[in-house]
């Protein structure tokens, strides 16, 4: 069930957020967010260096206390009173594991099972072994293990409790590409299993393959929803045609055709046409292209990618801020 | 408030689990007690048999306050790199995003801290006792076993080491450089020492009633400086470095 810009409906929301804003001294880390997530969703969060979104995710994780505004994280409203109960609800996994190098995997774990008070402390670290495929290597010291399987042990703690919301801070920064599947393959898992994951990531790639949506941080949220529905939104529809020969007048082709608002030659020799409606478009353009000599090679609506969705949005703040 | 045993149990098996294997900690840990038990011992071995009955009382104070140095000084390293040292290693936030009290967290190390000094302070009192029991003149032995001698040993052991404690984890709470934490910690565990040191030198009569009188106070002491401690634990400033 979903409302306005497919945002899950409050009912059904593991994080709610309206209007928090969290203000050290003069500086403002990020102003006047409101966004929610339903439960099981997997949201992404991105934003450049600074944008707050490290900062967000310790203020909804009650480290910091947010300066205006309120939330409710897995049910409960975001107050000092709280604290307590929401980080029972909760796990956080920051960019770096912070393990406890000295101690071995197991050794780690077992200490935050005493935190969390788990009863069934021996049955759950062999759980979150299993679940980040490390069952082999409890015994090992951490200061043995490869950055990826420490970023393994941090996922594994943080499923130690079960927790309704899983903030992952970078969880792939630094990582080498095998490693960095490894995690994409761990979230995927953690989705099928239900968990609500945050998930905050420069990697654009990454928030397009694992998120249901996202939002788009710089300070202020400047965009959220579905990767799919953010391309519509910051760019209109396209045709993307590619043919043998260039054309020898191609405006003679191209502006006449109903629907094409625009065309333009890129660099590798294909046209773009910008048009309202790719489907409704694409038969005319191909009779038009035929009629004149061409010979087609392919035609298709144009994809941006999430990362031109991003570059659009940070460009324009940077142009913005330039002004 | 309630404080809830297992977690405190929790941060205490782990930091004695990480000070076992942290080389640095073992290191002070074994040679600043063998060094203030074994100097003591030498001194008062030294001492002719014949020497005046002064001399030798204020030898073995001597001896008391070395050995007193053990519970005030151990811990404090210790201490210090109670929370400035997880935050260097990046560990502190983890343990903040569970669901630990501060006072929790905070007894969790201070428990770490004082149980080891304890067992190591009195083994090297034991073991200063067992020398000058077996070996030494009857006047010494008369001397270092009087109850005015041990008993406010056994008494300040225990709150010495509280204070050295709190004022390392104080100071830790708000340092950014363990080091610095350190050095600061060592210098701030010594002053109660002063009235150990005065007990020692009899220029305060070591009575019992004198004893408990400043063991009282060392006791109010530590539970303010537990209070206080407790205060400048905040969660936003360790993270950030920002206050509230």
């Amino acid at each position: 069930m979903t409302g306005q810009n497919n945002e899950p409906v409050s009912d059904d929301a593991a994080l709610e957020v309206e209007g928090l804003t969290k203000r050290f001294g003069a500086r403002t880390a990020f102003e006047n967010v409101t966004f929610s997530v339903g439960r099981g969703e997997v949201f992404g969060f991105l934003g450049p260096n600074g944008a707050g979104k490290t900062t967000t995710v310790r203020t909804l994780g009650t480290l910091l206390a947010p300066s205006a505004g309120r939330a409710r994280v897995a049910g409960l409203e975001l107050t000092p009173q709280q604290g307590m109960a929401i980080r029972r609800r909760i796990a956080i996994m920051p960019e770096s594991p912070g393990l406890y190098l000295r101690l071995s995997v197991a050794e780690n774990l077992a200490f935050f099972a005493g935190l969390y008070e788990l009863p069934d402390a021996s049955e759950r670290i062999a759980r979150s072994l299993r679940a980040v495929n490390l069952q082999d290597r409890a015994d090992d010291l951490c200061r043995s293990l490869s950055k990826g399987l420490r970023q393994r042990v941090g996922l594994a703690r943080a499923l130690l409790s079960d927790p309704q919301v899983l903030f992952l801070d970078e969880p792939t920064s630094g990582l080498d590409p095998v490693a960095t599947r490894e995690v994409h393959e761990l979230i995927d898992a953690l989705r099928k299993r239900g968990v609500t994951i945050f998930l905050t990531t420069h990697r654009l790639a990454e928030a397009e393959r694992l998120c249901d949506r996202v939002g788009i941080m710089n300070t202020t949220l400047r965009l959220i929803g579905r990767p799919d529905e953010l391309r519509d939104r910051l760019f209109r529809g396209g045709l993307e045609v590619r043919i043998r020969e260039p054309l020898a007048q191609p405006d003679a082709v191209f502006s006449p055709l109903p629907g094409v608002d625009a065309w333009r030659q890129e660099p590798d020799g294909s046209y773009l046409l910008t048009v309202a409606d790719p489907a409704a478009a694409a038969p005319e353009t191909v009779r038009a292209l035929v009629a004149a000599g061409a010979d087609v090679l392919s035609l298709g609506p144009t994809r941006h990618s999430l990362e031109d969705v991003y570059l659009q949005l940070i460009d324009t703040d940077v142009e913005a801020q330039a002004r | 408030m309630s404080i809830d045993l297992t977690r405190i149990r929790a941060i205490m098996a782990k930091e004695l689990r990480d000070y076992r294997r942290n080389r640095f900690i073992a290191i002070t840990m074994t040679v600043m007690p063998l060094v203030f038990s074994v100097l003591p011992i030498i001194d008062i071995f030294n001492l002719s048999a014949s020497a005046p009955a002064s001399k030798l009382d204020k030898l073995v104070g001597l001896s008391s306050l070395y050995l007193l140095l053990i519970p005030a000084l151990v811990p404090a390293t210790v201490a210090a790199y109670a929370v400035v040292g997880e935050r260097e290693q990046g560990t502190l936030e983890p343990v903040l995003t569970t669901p630990v009290r501060r006072e929790e967290l905070l007894l969790g190390k201070a428990a770490a801290a004082l149980v080891p000094t304890l067992l190591i302070a009195y083994a090297m009192y034991g073991v200063y006792l067992g020398v000058i029991g077996l070996f030494a003149h009857q006047n010494v032995v008369t001397d270092v076993f009087k109850a005015s001698r041990i008993l406010p040993q056994l008494l300040f052991t225990p709150l010495l080491a509280g204070w050295s404690i709190w004022a390392g984890i104080g100071i830790s709470t708000r340092a950014s450089d363990m080091r610095v934490a350190q050095q600061l910690s060592v210098l701030v565990s010594a002053p109660p020492l002063a009235v150990a040191a005065l007990m020692s030198f009899n220029v305060i009569r070591p009575t019992l009633g004198v004893a408990l009188g400043i063991g009282a106070a060392l006791l109010v002491l530590d539970v303010l400086a537990w209070r206080f401690v407790s205060a400048l634990f905040d969660r936003e400033r360790l993270i950030t470095g920002t206050r509230a």
